[in-house]
Order: structure tokens, then C-alpha cells, then sequence
């Protein structure tokens, strides 16, 4: 849980150990806790071998796409000649997420290390840790472990003594939310707008400068270490549900809850268990009303879909959402969910890059045409233009933003339609320009 | 500029972007000199290319000048090998480069919806109202204060999180902050 | 070396079969099916953002962007299926929402890709609410406006600022819908190849200001033809209005300019429609210049062309035609041909290979000089006391006016074929023949790489002026040659015929394209 509550005793502390611990923060107080057994372990193995480990695990990208990180590790092709780039994606913006934050300012050394035993299995002698620009207490806490880390010799031209180079950096974001994009992130670092790219080429392939390049999220390399250090096997047995979600996974918990913070518990985990049980349920004298599981651009759930959910990747499907980011966010029964969807169709026209035509129009019409419902200035054509724009904005973009946007409005006007009705007068319709020349003339 | 335009938050209109000079007229100088032409030097080993320190060095004059001036885009511009209309594509996209003076304050508050929704709102008009400000993206009278409302800052389990300058302030609520401000000389 | 087997597919019903990397826009051209797009365009890097070519593809789970997708074996790709339709329309109406109703003042309006594909695709009706982006009006500097309202940022401006002119003064600025193109104070659009923004513009957004307001693109006519400002000889429409040339816009050749035209050359058009023009012949009689018809007019000529040496300075800018009969005026009598050219500075466009506004700045200095004329720096000086001095729409205007009234005293004749009347001329000449300029008549130009072009006939000539090869035809018959030359291709077909250099080569295999003179001998690049 978020400093400074304990940890319940129904979490499975992997990555959130530490958190709280002001001595874990350092190089002396994270080897005293185990850390850098794991690198040191790594750099005594084959590449190969510790990629063949991280895709037994089943560890699956934490950023929000899940993808299998052994299989993307997997992808970078060794003796080809080439320079090869590790980037560490710490750009958290998906809103309802806040735990690359809490890893990154409480165990520092386990992204270290975890970049460090990643690059080396993917031969990148380059790493960037690309930071959020307003991350201050991270970026601050980063920057200090790898300079203690570059002070020990565990990282530089002879990582640990092995004679291989690991060099990592800090880069400092400027704030986008669209650079937690991985190829606009790419973009990014090389000093441009942070613009995503179309794919193929896959970074693997030409990446960050044009080079094969892995992207993973914080959470995702955390996790590492401490796969390498207890096996894969150990790893895939943090699984109480469907086999390809295993591991733990650390949930966001914010919005109208008791006790929101950072929860870590294993996959397959009950989502009711875990909002009523762990987070404490909905504030005194609320209820829940809606339940978004993993950031913003999820399906947004009701209550009662919540209530019936397991929390892996597979389970949340099912339940009619995604996994996501993990960020869960909770609405009570006094929200109005016009106001809070206008709310996040606002923020992703904000974040649109302006390069696709759906997105960059789209958001900003689907947040006008919101917004007016919301200060009552609603027409009764308006939801099914605001159905329309949005299967307009998905699946024909170069990201997933333009998605991302439309996936709180359908999901919201489906499951609360009469919020959406009761703020528009029935009598009020426009008349199409067409109409008006038919009847004027 | 257009309401609409300014309501979906387009900072300054393209006309005015040519006004990004010192307000007091003062001749331009230059921030890599010295000490940060060392620190640039050195930052330039960490990448392959020159372009790629583009937005730490924008970091390194927003630091010290507290905003990015037309001369200072033109500098680093210079000093990158790019030219300023790139180095001003590129400013103008990220959110954190003020191309204008802000108070000495810049006091910046999430209201994105998990915030929203723990009184993020009211947190902005109790800032308004203590600050002298009244409204958005204005300083205040006393040229302290400029408060704006920003996109999730990525703490949303300690709402309401306010960053004034470059500290992270968590929990932040109506009654917490003339405590806050109090600390602000 | 064998090149790698071409790849298959179907679009649109239709089999093609492409070099593999080809892009599905690519391809489809093949097919003969245009599909719709803005961003895209073959001389500039993809882009792949305005997500109008977006294409359904059997197997593929979302529609892809056919600019940005490479073509595979056995693809079987729809442009005009429901799907890929919708999302056109969808593409449309977003442009739309923010974009002012301006086609009646837009000069784009009539050649707009946004109007065009709006008719054919796009809603019937707006049902957008909300207040419009407003953004007030730029000067980009050079001969650019830039109208930010009715930009769709399709970024083709930027991209051929950075990678074609390699001049980066161009940037997206801002994000989401408040994005518009911007630039850097004192850093304007003023590369010699900047006015290509503004054709490269699908809407109304990039402007020309020379242009602006002047004429709608339906009133125009239009003619293939070649620009005469300098010898690189860019494929260029001479656009017209009521007879007048209002514009001068690049036509793609792979071979010499790609899809561009420069600055210089495409605004120097104005000397086409100078009214200052000779349109009737003249005969000196009795000290006087007197006006007459064509008959005595060349009769008079042709006498005069008996009795002594033909020294004839031609200017650089006559056709290939004109320039062949002029030089059979020297023959028999040991007669020479000259010619001068202005200079001024080279400004190559960096991204395409061998492509530049020439120092050269006349059409045909090559041409000249396969035709056996020889360059010289003060080209009167030569005349020798009884030459007949024949000077063939040359003005002279930058030489000494002295030196030309001098050599014009030296000669024992002078005759004056001209578009417009040089000063010196209206004392010394004998016999003036008005002739049309290139705009007014057919016929070729050889650029500085050999490479032979025919240019179409734009606007009617003024007067009585007569094409400067016919006039030259009748000069040559009534001198006893046996010639007959009715057409252009004709004078062509006989310079072909007679000249090794342009052996092989007609009006018809030189097409609207273009060929090489004689291969090898005169294609390698200068130094």
C-alpha cells in the first residue's frame, strides 16, 4: 500500500517490499536487502539463457499491453553488429496509475538492476531510463542510485567486473503523456516531438537511432532481479488464475475508495475481495458506482461487472475490460459520470500529438460535444454522434490514443446511458442544414 | 487566439509567439557558457547524436532563466547544429517549457478525473482565491503566483497533488493550503 | 544481376504485380485506381498520418494505411469496399469540423484535393456544433501566405522544407487540434525553391501571393510547356486567363525536375505578356521605318540577305526550330552565328539529384550551341563593316547601347526579327518581322543535358506576328530553298534529318516527356 499504510496482509509483496523504507534506498541498505545478487548471477549466465528464464516466467509488460517480455527480449537479434538500446519507459501518465512512481522513488537499485540484467541479456550497451519531467522525487532518486551504482563498478565500461559495458542514463521527459508511447518515446530521446511512429519497422528492428531497441515499463524490469534470483518457476506459481497471467502485479487504487495507494497481490486475484477486503471499499455512507480497473483508456466498468471480475489479464477481459495499467479507479454514487467522462475526453485531447486526423479532431470534438452535455446544452443526436466519432477514432490511427479516448465514451454511454439522458432536454433537436434548406425553399 | 482555442489549452497563438523575447528588453545572454557549456559537453557523450540533448539542454535554460525565451531557442539551436524553427516545433509540444515569464510560483494542479473526483476542483479555487491570482494562467498581482490546472501527475492515490516549481506537493486540499502558501516567501 | 521477382496481389479486382517494397498506393496506380490521400506524396518521405489512404485488406484485422504498408504476395486489397469508404468519409467530416467555409474566396477552390474528395465521398451535411478554431493569417516570407484556419496538417510543407530544400525553417507547433505550422521569425520561406510548398498544399492553406486572388482555376487554360528562365528546362503548364499568363506551375518529369520548379523561374512570367510588342513588319523607305504586309516584308529582307556576310546573333531563348533555320541563313556565305546569355547566381534544390535554378538563365544555350552557335561575351563587337547583321529576338539590353548602334552602323543591313523592339533597332534596322515568343508558338528546347523538349503553344501572339520558324521558313524559300515547312514537327522532322545530334528524334517520340539528343555524347553532367 502507499507509504505510509502497512502492507495488508493479503498482498504478495514483491516489488512493494520496500516501500517505506528509507534504508532500502541506498546502494549499502539495497545490497544488505539482497540486491545485485541477481546481476551478479546474470552476468555469470549466456544472454540467452536469462531471456529463455524471463519467458518461463511469464512475466507480461506492465506499461499496459502485456505483451510477453521474454518473447519482446526475444526479438533482438545478438552478433548482428549492430549498437543495441535498452530504454526504461518511467513516463507514467495513463491516468488512475501511479506505480512506476512509488518503485522508482522507493527501490531505485531494483530499476538499476533490472535495466542492467535486461540489457545485458539483449545486448545493449546503452540504457535510458526516460523519466516524466514531473517526477521530481523519482527522477531526483534515479539519478542518485545510478551514480552510486557507476560509483561501485556495477555499472560502466566493466559491469561488476564481467568486462562487459552497461551504461544507463537518466533522460528527462518534458511532459506528453503520449511519450509513455514507446515509439513516440523513441522520438522522444532522439530530441523530437514526441510523435509515435507507425510500425513496421519494429523497434527491435530500427529503433531508438535507428537500432534494435527493447522498451519495458519500470514495473516490468523491477520484477527481474528477483525472477532470476527465485527461478522462473516460482515466479509462474504467483498465479491463481489462468496460466498466462502470472507473477504479481502492483494495482493503482485511487479515486473514491477508504485506503487508496499501491496494491500488490498476485494475478487471478477476486477484484470484489480486493475493493471491498483490501482497499477498504467505497468512502462512509457511499456506494461504488463505477469501477475503471487498469487507467483510463479501459472499459469502464459498473459496480456490479467489478464485483464479479478476476484480476489477471484474461479475467478482466472476460468481465467486459483489460487489464490495462492496473490503475483502479473508483467512482461512488455521488459522481456524476458526464462530467468525469468529459473530464478524460478532455485529457486525451490535451495529450493528442496532432498527427492523425481522428485523434486530433476527434478528442476535441468528442470532449466539446461532452462538455455541452454536461453544462445541459445537450441534443438528442448527440450520443449517436458521439457513438459515431468514436468507432471513427479506433483501430485507424497510429496509436492507441485516439482509442484510448473513445473507449470511456462508448463503455460510459453504454453502461449509463441515463445520466447521458436526464442531462438533455428531450425537446431540444437540431435541425440539419439540410432539413432547414428543405424548408425554407 | 480564439476562446475556443485557449479552452483546449493552446498556450500562446502562433502571432504571438514571435513576442518571445525579455519583457524588460534586456540584451540576451547566453546560458552555455561556463559551468553549463561543461555540463552540456559532457551530456552530448551520452547520446549519438547532438539532436537527442535537445531536451536537456531546453532543462538546463528553463533552470536557470525560469522560462524559454526566442533567444534562448536560437541559442540552443546553435549550439545543436538545428535550426530554431525545430527547436521551437519541438518546445511548443512539450507541456513544461513555459515560452513565457510565469510567476515566481508556477503552481500546477491535477484535475484530471481520479483527482476530479477526491475535490481536485475545489483544491484550484482555493488556490485562486489565496494566491491573488483569481484566474487560470494569470500571475498575480504581486507577480508570485500563476496557477494552472494540469493533466494527471501521476500520484493519483495522494489527490490532490500540486507541483509549485519543480516540488511535489501530495495530498493537497482546500484547508492544507494557506499552510502551504504560507511557506512561500 | 537478376532484380527479385515481382510481388502479386489484387486490388480492386484488378491483378498487378510490383517490385516488392512497393507501397499499396504505389501499386494501385498500376491497377489504375487512385486511392485518396493528402499526406502522401512520392517525392517526399511517408508520413502515414492523414490515415485517408486507409485500405481494407483480406486477413488484415484493421484497415492499413496504403501509403505506409508494403505490398505481399497474394494480398487482395479493396479501396471502395464499405469499410475503407466509411472511414474516408470519417476522415473527411474531422477535416471538415474546424476547416472555414471559405471555397468562395479560397484560391484553391476548383483545385482543392479536400473539395474534391468531399464531393465525391464526403457527408452531405455539417452536424458540427461547436465554435471553430480560429487562427489569424501568416506571411511565411518569400512568395508564401499561410492561412492556418484551412491547414489540415497534412505536414507535406514541412517535410519538403527539411528533407527536399533541406532548409528546416518550417515546424508543427503546438499539439492536438490548436496545431499549426510554424516558423521562426526572420527565418522565412525564402529558399529559392520555397513557392513548391505552396503546390504541394492540398488545400488552400499555403498560397501563393502572386497569384492570390487573381483568377479561379476553372477560368484558366492551360499548355504543357517548358520554363524558359534557365537551361534546366523544368516541365512546366503555362496557365492562362483571357490570353494573359497568370501563372507558371511545375509538371512532373522524372528525368529533369521531379514534380518542382524554382522560385526564379516560376514567377518570371510576366515578360510573357508585355504589351511593348512589334506587330506588324516594317520596311525602311525613304530613311523612314514604314509598316507593310509579309510579302514585301521578307521580299525586302531576302534581297538584303544577298549582299554579304550573315552575321546573326540569336538570342539563347529561341526554339530549337527557330535556331536551325537561322543558322541556314549563314550558310554560302560564310556567315557566323552568335550568341550572349545572362548569368546570374546557381541555387540547386539539395534533395534531388542534378536539379538547379542554372547560372544560364535562357532555355536554349544548349540548343544554340548544337546549332552551331558560338557564346560570346560582347557579341556585336564581331561585325564586320558590310555584314548583314540579322539579330533574331535579342534586345541587346544589357549591352553597351553604343556598341550596338556601332556594329549596327558597320553592317551594311541590318534586319530585325523581334518580339519587342530594341532601341537601337527603331534607327538602324532595315527590315523588322515581328515574331511570336515561346508562349505564342510550338516547338522545342534542349536543357543543359542534351535533353530535347517540346513546348505547346499557350496564348495567341499579338498582331500580325508570325511563329519565328515560319517567318524564318518563308525568309529561307524566298531566298530559292526549297522549303515548305507548315508545321513545327516539320522544321523538327528537317532539323532531325539534318543535324546528327537530334538524329532519331520527332515531335512524336519526344512525347510530352522528352528525350535525350544524341545519348552519351552530351548527357554527362558538367563539372
Amino acid at each position: 500500500m502507499g507509504y505510509p499504510q502497512k502492507i495488508h496482509p493479503r498482498e504478495t509483496p514483491v516489488l512493494s517490499k520496500h516501500f517505506g523504507d528509507a534504508e532500502a534506498l541506498t546502494l549499502q541498505g539495497w545490497r544488505a536487502r539482497g540486491g545485485y545478487t541477481a546481476l551478479e548471477q546474470a552476468l555469470g549466465m549466456e544472454p540467452a539463457a536469462i531471456t529463455n528464464v524471463v519467458k518461463e516466467s511469464g512475466l507480461r509488460g506492465r506499461g499496459g499491453a502485456g505483451f510477453p517480455t521474454g518473447m519482446k527480449w526475444s526479438f533482438m537479434k545478438p552478433g548482428d553488429g549492430k549498437p543495441h538500446y535498452l530504454c526504461c519507459n518511467a513516463d507514467e501518465s495513463e491516468p488512475g496509475t501511479f506505480k512506476d512512481r512509488e518503485i522508482m522513488r522507493w527501490t531505485p537499485h531494483a530499476v538499476v538492476e533490472g535495466c542492467a540484467i535486461a540489457a545485458y541479456a539483449i545486448a545493449a550497451e546503452t540504457t535510458y531510463i526516460y523519466i516524466r519531467g514531473e517526477f521530481t522525487e523519482p527522477l531526483r532518486e534515479m539519478t542518485r542510485a545510478v551514480k552510486e551504482a557507476y560509483g561501485a563498478g556495477i555499472l560502466g565500461p566493466n559491469a561488476m567486473g564481467s568486462g562487459k559495458r552497461i551504461d544507463v542514463h537518466v533522460h528527462k521527459g518534458a511532459g506528453a503523456y503520449i511519450c509513455g508511447e514507446e515509439t513516440a518515446l523513441m522520438n522522444s530521446l532522439e530530441g523530437r516531438r514526441g510523435n509515435p511512429r507507425i510500425k513496421p519497422p519494429f523497434p527491435a528492428v530500427a529503433g531508438l537511432f535507428s537500432q534494435p531497441t527493447t522498451i519495458n515499463n519500470v514495473e516490468t524490469l523491477a520484477a527481474v532481479p528477483q525472477i532470476l534470483t527465485n527461478g522462473a518457476q516460482w515466479y509462474k506459481g504467483l498465479c491463481l488464475g489462468s496460466p498466462k497471467s502470472t507473477g504479481t502485479k502492483l494495482y493503482s487504487v485511487c479515486g473514491n475508495v477508504r485506503y487508496p495507494g499501491n496494491y500488490e497481490v498476485t494475478m487471478g486475484f477476486s477484484f470484489k475481495e480486493f475493493l471491498y477486503d483490501l482497499c477498504g471499499g467505497p468512502p462512509e455512507g457511499r456506494t461504488f458506482k463505477a469501477i475503471i480497473p487498469g487507467g483510463s483508456s479501459v472499459p469502464i466498468m459498473t459496480a456490479e461487472e467489478a464485483e464479479s471480475a478476476v484480476m489477471d489479464y484474461e479475467g478482466f477481459v472476460a468481465a467486459g475490460s483489460m487489464l490495462g495499467s492496473g490503475g483502479v479507479i473508483c467512482f461512488d454514487d455521488q459522481q456524476n459520470m458526464v462530467k468525469q467522462i468529459a473530464r478524460l475526453a478532455r485529457f486525451y485531447a490535451h495529450e493528442s500529438c496532432a498527427q492523425c486526423t481522428q485523434c486530433r479532431e476527434g478528442t476535441a470534438w468528442t470532449t466539446k460535444i461532452l462538455e455541452r452535455i454536461r453544462d445541459g446544452g445537450g441534443t438528442p443526436e448527440d450520443l449517436d454522434t458521439l457513438l459515431d466519432l468514436a468507432e471513427q477514432m479506433t483501430g485507424k490511427t497510429i496509436c492507441v490514443l485516439s482509442d484510448s479516448c473513445a473507449t470511456p465514451v462508448v463503455s460510459g454511454i453504454q453502461k449509463f446511458r441515463r445520466e447521458f439522458e436526464a442531462l438533455i432536454p428531450p425537446s431540444r433537436s437540431r435541425v440539419s442544414t439540410a432539413a432547414l434548406a428543405n424548408a425554407v425553399a | 487566439m480564439s476562446d475556443a482555442a485557449r479552452d483546449m489549452g493552446q498556450k500562446v497563438a502562433p502571432s504571438e509567439l514571435a513576442a518571445g523575447h525579455d519583457p524588460h528588453g534586456a540584451p540576451y545572454e547566453p546560458v552555455f557558457v561556463g559551468g553549463r557549456r561543461a555540463e552540456l559537453d559532457e551530456l552530448l557523450t551520452h547520446y549519438p547524436t547532438k539532436m537527442a540533448a535537445l531536451l536537456p539542454a531546453l532543462w538546463m535554460v528553463q533552470e536557470d532563466r525560469g522560462w524559454v525565451s526566442a533567444d534562448a531557442m536560437v541559442e540552443v539551436a546553435g549550439v545543436l547544429g538545428l535550426t530554431p524553427a525545430y527547436v521551437r516545433g519541438v518546445v511548443t509540444f512539450y507541456t513544461m517549457y513555459h515560452q513565457h515569464p510565469v510567476g515566481k510560483y508556477f503552481v500546477q494542479v491535477c484535475t484530471t478525473s481520479p483527482c476530479n473526483v477526491c475535490g481536485a476542483e475545489d483544491v484550484v479555487r482555493a488556490l485562486l482565491e489565496r494566491t491573488g491570482c483569481g484566474e487560470l494562467g494569470v500571475t498575480s498581482p504581486d507577480g508570485r503566483f500563476t496557477v494552472i490546472e494540469v493533466e494527471c501527475l501521476g500520484a493519483c492515490g495522494f489527490a490532490t497533488p500540486v507541483m509549485i516549481n519543480e516540488e511535489f506537493i501530495e495530498s493537497v486540499t482546500p484547508q492544507r493550503v494557506p499552510d502551504i502558501l504560507s511557506r512561500l516567501k | 544481376m537478376t532484380s527479385p521477382p515481382l510481388v502479386n496481389l489484387t486490388i480492386e479486382g484488378r491483378p498487378v504485380a510490383v517490385p516488392p517494397g512497393t507501397s499499396i498506393l504505389e501499386a494501385a496506380k498500376y491497377a489504375g485506381v487512385l486511392i485518396p490521400h493528402y499526406c502522401y506524396h512520392p517525392a517526399l518521405p511517408v508520413a502515414g498520418l492523414c490515415r485517408m489512404c486507409l485500405v481494407e485488406v483480406e486477413k488484415m484485422p484493421k484497415l492499413a494505411p496504403s501509403c505506409a504498408t508494403a505490398v505481399a504476395e497474394g494480398q487482395v486489397v479493396y479501396v471502395h469496399s464499405e469499410q475503407a469508404r466509411e472511414a474516408r468519409k470519417g476522415v473527411l467530416e474531422f477535416l471538415l469540423i474546424n476547416h472555414p467555409l471559405d471555397c468562395p474566396i479560397c484560391d484553391q477552390s476548383g483545385e482543392c484535393e479536400l473539395q474534391d474528395y468531399t464531393f465525391a465521398e464526403g457527408r452531405k451535411d455539417s452536424r458540427y456544433q461547436e465554435p471553430k478554431r480560429f487562427n489569424p493569417v501568416e506571411d511565411f516570407g518569400g512568395d508564401v501566405v499561410y492561412v492556418p484556419n484551412r491547414c489540415i496538417l497534412c505536414t507535406r510543407c514541412v517535410r519538403f522544407m527539411d528533407d527536399v530544400a533541406q532548409d528546416s525553417v518550417l515546424n508543427v507547433s503546438e499539439r492536438g487540434d490548436r496545431a499549426v505550422i510554424g516558423k521562426f521569425e526572420g527565418a522565412d520561406l525564402t529558399h529559392p525553391w520555397a513557392s513548391n510548398v505552396v503546390d504541394l498544399c492540398p488545400v488552400g492553406a499555403l498560397l501563393s501571393k502572386d497569384f492570390l486572388n487573381k483568377a479561379r482555376a476553372w477560368e484558366l487554360d492551360r499548355a504543357a510547356s517548358i520554363c524558359p528562365n534557365c537551361t534546366q528546362g523544368c516541365n512546366v503548364i503555362l496557365e492562362t486567363r483571357d490570353n494573359v499568363v497568370v501563372r507558371m506551375r511545375p509538371r512532373p518529369n522524372d528525368e529533369v525536375n521531379k514534380f518542382f520548379a524554382c522560385d526564379y523561374g516560376r514567377l518570371n512570367y510576366r515578360w510573357i505578356n508585355r504589351r511593348d510588342r512589334v506587330e506588324l513588319p516594317y520596311v525602311r523607305a525613304t530613311g523612314q521605318l514604314v509598316s507593310t504586309d509579309w510579302d514585301r516584308a521578307i521580299r525586302t529582307a531576302a534581297t538584303l540577305l544577298g549582299k554579304g556576310r550573315a552575321f546573326v546573333l540569336a538570342s539563347p531563348m529561341l526554339s530549337n526550330e527557330a535556331l536551325y533555320l537561322l543558322s541556314r541563313l549563314t550558310r554560302g556565305n560564310g556567315g557566323v552565328g552568335v550568341f550572349g546569355i545572362e548569368r546570374g547566381p546557381e541555387a540547386p534544390l539539395p534533395g534531388v539529384e542534378d536539379l538547379a535554378l542554372r547560372a544560364e538563365r535562357a532555355a536554349n544555350v544548349r540548343g544554340a550551341e548544337l546549332l552551331g552557335f558560338a557564346e560570346r561575351d560582347t557579341p556585336v563587337d564581331e561585325v564586320q563593316a558590310g555584314d548583314v547583321l540579322v539579330v533574331a529576338d535579342e534586345e541587346l539590353s544589357g549591352a553597351d547601347p553604343t556598341a550596338a548602334a556601332a556594329a549596327a552602323s558597320r553592317a551594311g543591313a541590318v534586319i530585325v526579327i523581334a518580339t519587342t523592339l530594341p532601341a537601337w533597332a527603331r534607327d538602324a534596322a532595315d527590315v523588322i518581322l515581328p515574331i511570336t515568343n515561346f508562349a505564342e508558338e510550338e516547338g522545342t528546347f534542349t536543357n543543359l543535358r542534351g535533353r530535347v523538349q517540346r513546348f505547346l503553344q499557350a496564348r495567341a501572339g499579338p498582331g500580325v506576328a508570325r511563329p519565328s520558324w515560319f517567318v524564318l521558313s518563308d525568309l529561307l524559300a524566298a531566298r530559292g530553298e526549297r522549303t515548305s515547312y507548315f508545321l513545327a514537327s516539320e522544321v523538327f522532322a528537317a532539323l532531325a534529318a539534318d543535324r546528327a545530334e537530334f538524329a532519331g528524334l520527332s515531335y512524336d517520340s519526344l512525347g510530352l516527356r522528352g528525350a535525350p539528343a544524341r545519348a552519351g555524347q552530351f548527357a554527362e553532367a558538367a563539372s
